[in-house]
């Protein structure tokens, strides 16, 4: 099993959310973040004064597949969440050793 | 007193009332999220012991009596100050004046945001009405710079001026906010700001309408001023920012809307016409300006009381000086000598007891308020800990905080 992680721009969460259920996916979890990349920060001005926002709002989602599923919910993610402006985000793959389903105690892929 | 002049000074002094809280969600949503009901609560402090301290002993002292520096005790808790034979007009001008009372200190507190320990400034307010605003207000309205001839309508030396000159005291006796200038510290909330605008502007009819002290064509020549001159002062900032930063954005324009009321609070009975538009226009572009001098001169003064309350006052009061009208109101109500403005045939005379009355109490204010916090500084401290101003005053200083994270 894999947790699929990516870091997106807020307003494609919707565009995301769709085009991951349409691969076949059961349950996201979204989390706001803030954070900087390349993109950087932006100024704003109060009485004059410009302040540098540094850090840049994004949503943080969290998907865990079992691994034939991988490549397609990662090109999912990349296809739906793409401007092709700076800041768009980040999608990373990592393992994941055990899972549970809390309600049924359901373990491994089952539990995804 | 009339039944018709009662009733809009009993209105008036409820609107003047409300502008305490417009003035802390003005200065709060500036404030930082962490501080936001430590300045909200410097802001109602205000509302819960100025009233008393105006009734047993305030009034009396700022008003009874022909002293030329103060009152004196004839009026201690009102004695003496019936409803039968005025209709009520004197306990309606005591509560009016009262509420200016309030909001003169708490004017004081945009200053001193994020780093006064509550305590402290619990009892700065009190002693700081007692020794400075109730003198002043004595001197300006009775004393002697009303009879040299000066005149202020509504406040704007009495009050703005007064606790301008008070906030640039206070901050530097209490000192610069860690990271002060390098770090940022943008308003947390713009909503918050616009509506304490709002409030601020809605109240000012009262306060400057109601210095009339009567249903009068003085109040509805003062009424419109108010709404020309804070509209003209918000314009003014806004373009300024246009031109200058490139953007209007909204804390420029609420900035400007009070530079303009604040200036046309000593003028609002006294001129008409351009005036008051060009007034607040004037104040709107030198306040504008006035809010920066801070980052140079190396003071911090967190929301730019010098540079709205002190400037904005010192601009309204001294133009006073070339556009008092008296043939447009009638003599009456125009101070001990009646003096007009340069440009409505009156000399310089009027314009140099503007400056004199300013100057005196720049000088008073800025000293006894200097001493105050001193005395605070050295008996029991004036500012909360490192470790506080860094967590935040709400919790610290009140435990609560304003904003959950959590759902609660």
């Amino acid at each position: 099993m894999k947790m699929v992680t990516a870091v997106i721009k807020p307003f494609k969460l919707d565009d995301v959310k769709e085009a991951l259920k349409e691969a076949g996916v059961v349950g996201i979890t979204v989390t706001e973040a803030k954070g900087f990349g390349r993109q950087g920060g932006h100024t704003e001005t109060y009485r004059g004064t410009e302040y540098q926002i540094e850090f840049v709002p994004k949503l943080k989602l969290e998907v865990v597949v079992d691994d034939p599923e991988v490549d397609k919910v990662v090109d999912a993610v990349v296809a739906s969440a793409v401007t092709g402006k700076i800041g768009d985000g980040k999608v990373w793959v990592t393992d994941v050793d055990a899972i549970v389903r809390i309600r049924t105690g359901e373990q491994g892929p089952d539990a995804v | 007193m009339e039944n018709g002049d009662l009733a809009w000074v009993l209105i008036s002094a409820a609107m003047v009332c409300f502008m305490t809280p417009g003035l802390a969600f003005f200065y709060g949503g500036m404030d930082r999220s962490r501080n936001v009901l430590n300045m909200l609560m410097m802001n109602f402090w205000c509302l819960l012991i100025v009233p008393v301290l105006w009734v047993v002993v305030g009034y009396s002292l700022a008003q009874s009596g022909d002293g030329g520096l103060i009152g004196n005790f004839d009026n201690l808790f009102l004695n003496g100050i019936g409803i039968v034979d005025d209709n009520g007009g004197a306990i309606a001008t005591v509560a009016f004046l009262g509420m200016f009372a309030a909001i003169t200190p708490a004017l004081i507190s945009g200053a001193v945001a994020d780093r006064m320990r509550f305590s402290a400034w619990a009892i700065f307010v009190p002693l700081w009405v007692l020794l400075v605003f109730v003198p002043v207000f004595k001197w300006v309205y009775g004393g002697w710079l009303f009879d040299r001839g000066s005149i202020d309508f509504a406040g704007g030396t009495a009050i703005h001026v007064n606790a301008g000159i008070a906030a640039l005291a206070a901050v530097l006796v209490l000192g610069k906010r860690k990271g002060w200038p390098t770090e940022g510290h943008p308003p947390h909330s713009m909503p918050l700001v616009m509506i304490g605008t709002g409030i601020l502007w809605f109240g000012w009819f009262g306060f400057n309408a109601g210095s009339a002290l009567g249903a009068n064509g003085q109040a509805a020549q003062a009424f419109m001023n108010t709404f020309l001159a804070a509209a003209t002062g918000g314009l003014a900032w806004a373009l300024v920012e246009r031109i200058r930063d490139g953007k209007v954005t909204n804390l420029g324009a609420a900035s400007g809307i009070v530079a303009g009321l604040v200036a046309i609070t000593p003028a609002a009975g006294f001129v008409s016409g351009v005036g008051p538009l060009a007034i607040g226009a004037l104040a709107g572009v030198a306040c504008s300006f006035a809010v920066h001098v801070k980052n140079k001169a190396g003071y911090d003064d967190a929301l730019d009381v010098v540079g709205v309350h002190l400037v904005g006052g010192l601009v309204g009061s001294l133009l006073v000086g070339f556009f008092a009208n008296s043939e447009f109101f009638g003599a009456d109500g125009f101070g001990e000598k009646a003096l007009d403005g340069i440009f409505y045939g009156g000399s310089v005379e009027l314009l140099v007891e503007q400056v004199i009355a300013n100057a005196a109490t720049i000088v008073y204010s800025g000293v006894v308020t200097f001493a105050i916090m001193v005395a605070l500084k050295v008996t029991m401290g004036v500012r909360v800990s490192e470790e506080i101003e860094k967590t935040g005053l709400d919790l610290a200083e009140h435990a609560e905080t304003a904003y959950h994270e959590t759902n609660a």
